[in-house]
């Protein structure tokens, strides 16, 4: 027993599976004995999971520190009431009495691979500049980088040779997303592309849990548990929700990543907080204009209703929304319906299937489909749109980003609602035009006076088209 | 103040009678209360089923197995989202998430017949050690201590096999898990979270009127 407690081969694979982390003890996959001896022998160390401050307590996990976000409870195992963190509670929970447990036994020692990266495609000259900056990035261990690449620019393929490079000098990498929707689907793309390297993703009831590998994929709110583990942290989609408006998260990917590594975001709508920083040259990035085949964005149209009021509390598109569906350019492509809340989806899937039906549009009533994020079928619904068995689908804001189809047309109904923020907007019209075999498709506004938010959104647009070289 | 399980921010109105409370009060929001459903309607004697019978068919095969439960009493009827809130309260171990269900089952209880609590004592199913420990609070004794009458501790879990894990019959035939270990001559009211099927109450109950117990009746927050 004692020998193999000893054997370096061992205190490695417990030196990757347990650095750079802060776990509770039953997070910990050893035997109570083992526990006791890393800790004995100095190799764990325990930190108290709560700090109690004057006025108020810290979870040293979730960094919360809003007292109404604590909870208190009569204690069975220390006889005491005290303190536990409501907030991270469904990650296990930090009560005031069970430490947090950290290596404390030497640095994991990572893979070289010399060539880790087995992806064969080719990328397009813009790609290339831009992989060859994240290359450079990560080689001088530079503290940020933010890649602004316009929707359908292929970020992804973007990221493989930086990924590469830093797999080949032993580094730790880890893409975050704030969508579990997007960690899912990078995974395969990631095994693809990483074929030798051990890729794992974390998010909440993933089949992977330990994370002991040198490449993670994980959501954003899956790097509470890191701290100091990545050498390449990349943060996929960095103005999307929940992550960037949630001051946890934010300190949460900070303290996941090395002193002395570096951060990599990634972005189609960067927020002005980033812009402000990107002017003052406080932030270094990398604009790509151009989706990678190269035509330029669909720019919505905005399209005035006058009882669109009405309408919508008939639960029913506006008038204008049949005028355009007969008139669109190419009526073989498939249409995303874009509406603001769960109820209006429901509400005018329920009334247009009939009309739908009775006009031809659809030809049976499976043709048809509403999503939103609650919807236990999500990941299926949104299957079988990729596989065109469903023809339209009206959906809220949660297909605004992350995936993507082919060949559609886009309609945003009551686009002055408060959910649309130009980001969103912005990231709606991108699901148009996909693909090099139809890179147009028609994004449309159906709104009742135009917002802010709309007139930035689709002025960033066209912003952006112009500095792809695209003359409007 | 938030909700006590979604932790949204919860809209307080303020009256006239709460004005001036010092202790903001804990309890869910709307959006939660509403997706509850109380027992309201024609119940179970027995065991507070919803049903249009007087005795439900469960209870009547209860009736013949002799001396045990003399009926029970819950407060809500078992749905998703209660899974969802039994969930995070029992297994994520988040404790203060029952403190919504306070003002309920406290008012239900002052609503039970007389002659059910009167001199009664509360006993609140007691956890196995190893889910003690788990766990860190018992959820029965957390309910008993919402209630206006004497909490006795008079019965020990020897055993403690997760219950949700086993089929009807093998929960009725199960060996009785508890032994008492306070001598009580007092009329008992158990207490637990949930009835499900009954056969743990009725363990329970059939010890306690073989120790000398008069009469027992089981108060349940929720009827699975």
């Amino acid at each position: 027993m004692t020998t193999s407690l000893f054997s370096p081969q061992l205190i490695q694979q417990q030196a990757r599976t347990l650095s750079g982390k802060r776990l509770l003890r039953s997070e910990i996959n050893l035997s109570e004995l083992e526990i006791d001896h890393l800790l004995s022998t100095a190799q764990l160390r325990t930190i108290p999971s709560i700090l109690n401050n004057k006025l108020s307590s810290e979870c040293q996990r979730c960094y919360n520190e809003d007292n109404s976000k604590f909870g208190q409870m009569p204690c069975a195992l220390c006889d005491r009431t005290h303190q536990y963190c409501r907030n991270c509670i469904q990650m296990g929970r930090i009560t005031e009495c069970q430490p947090l447990y950290e290596w404390a036994g030497p640095e994991p020692v990572w893979d070289s691979a010399p060539t880790p990266l087995t992806w064969e495609g080719k990328l397009s000259p813009l790609q290339q500049e831009a992989a060859e900056i994240v290359v450079s990035s990560i080689q001088s261990s530079q503290n940020e980088l933010l890649l602004w690449a316009v929707c359908g620019a292929g970020k992804t393929e973007m990221l493989f040779l930086g990924v590469a490079e830093a797999l080949k000098t032993g580094k730790r990498v880890c893409l975050a997303s704030p969508r579990t929707d997007v960690v899912r689907e990078l995974l395969p793309r990631f095994k693809e592309a990483f074929s030798e390297t051990d890729v794992q993703a974390l998010y909440g009831g993933s089949p992977d849990k330990i994370a002991d590998s040198q490449l993670i994929l994980a959501t954003t709110h899956q790097l509470l548990r890191f701290r100091n583990a990545f050498d390449v942290l990349i943060i996929d989609e960095v103005d999307a929700f929940p992550f960037h408006n949630d001051p946890m998260l934010h300190k949460a990917s900070v303290n996941a990543r090395k002193p002395s590594g570096s951060t990599i975001y990634l972005t189609a709508t960067p927020r002005r907080k980033h812009i402000r920083r990107i002017n003052r040259d406080q932030l270094p990035h990398h604009f790509i204009p151009c989706r990678f085949h190269g035509y330029p964005l669909p720019v919505p149209k905005p399209q005035y209703c006058i009882f669109l009021s009405k309408a919508i509390q008939k639960g029913l598109p506006p008038q204008s929304f049949f005028k355009w569906l007969e008139h669109r350019s190419n009526p073989e492509r498939q249409l995303l319906i874009f509406v603001p809340t769960i109820k209006l989806a429901a509400k005018i899937h329920g009334s247009i299937e009939n009309l739908l039906l009775r006009s031809g549009w659809i030809h049976s009533r499976e043709e048809l489909e509403s999503v939103h994020s609650e919807d236990p079928l999500r990941e299926e619904k949104i299957l079988s749109f990729r596989s065109r068995r469903i023809q339209i689908m009206i959906t809220t804001t949660i297909l605004e980003r992350g995936v993507t189809f082919p060949s559609v047309d886009v309609a945003v109904i009551d686009a002055g609602h408060e959910v649309f923020d130009d980001a969103a907007l912005v990231q709606i019209s991108g699901r148009a035009g996909r693909s090099s075999s139809d890179p147009k498709g028609e994004v449309i506004f159906f709104h009742i006076g135009m917002t802010d938010a709309m007139e930035r959104a689709i002025h960033s647009i066209e912003t952006m088209n112009k500095r792809g070289g695209f003359g409007i | 103040m938030r909700c006590n399980f979604c932790l949204k921010q919860r809209e307080r109105q303020v009256t006239w009678l709460n004005l001036f409370a010092l202790e903001p009060l804990k309890g869910f929001c709307n959006a939660c209360t509403q997706q509850l459903h109380l027992l309201d309607g024609p119940r179970c004697i027995g065991c507070s089923r919803e049903s249009e019978a007087e005795y439900c068919h469960d209870c009547l095969e209860w009736e013949k197995t002799g001396n045990g439960l003399n009926s029970n009493h819950s407060v809500y009827a078992y749905n998703e989202y209660m899974k969802e809130m039994i969930y995070q309260w029992k297994y994520r171990g988040d404790y203060e998430v029952a403190f919504g269900f306070k003002a309920k089952f406290l008012d239900t209880f002052l609503n039970l017949p007389r002659e059910i609590v009167k001199d009664a004592l509360i006993v609140p199913l007691p956890l196995s050690k190893e889910r003690l420990q788990e766990r860190a609070f018992n959820q029965a004794s957390m309910l008993a201590s919402f209630l206006p009458s004497k909490v006795v501790h008079a019965l020990e879990r020897v055993h403690g096999e997760k219950q949700s894990k086993k089929t009807r019959k093998e929960r009725i035939q199960a060996n009785n898990p508890f032994i008492v270990t306070k001598k009580i001559e007092k009329p008992v009211i158990l207490v637990d979270d949930i009835y499900t099927t009954g056969a743990t109450l009725y363990q329970a109950a059939t010890l306690l009127k073989e120790a000398g117990v008069p009469h027992v009746t089981g108060y349940t927050l929720i009827r699975g």
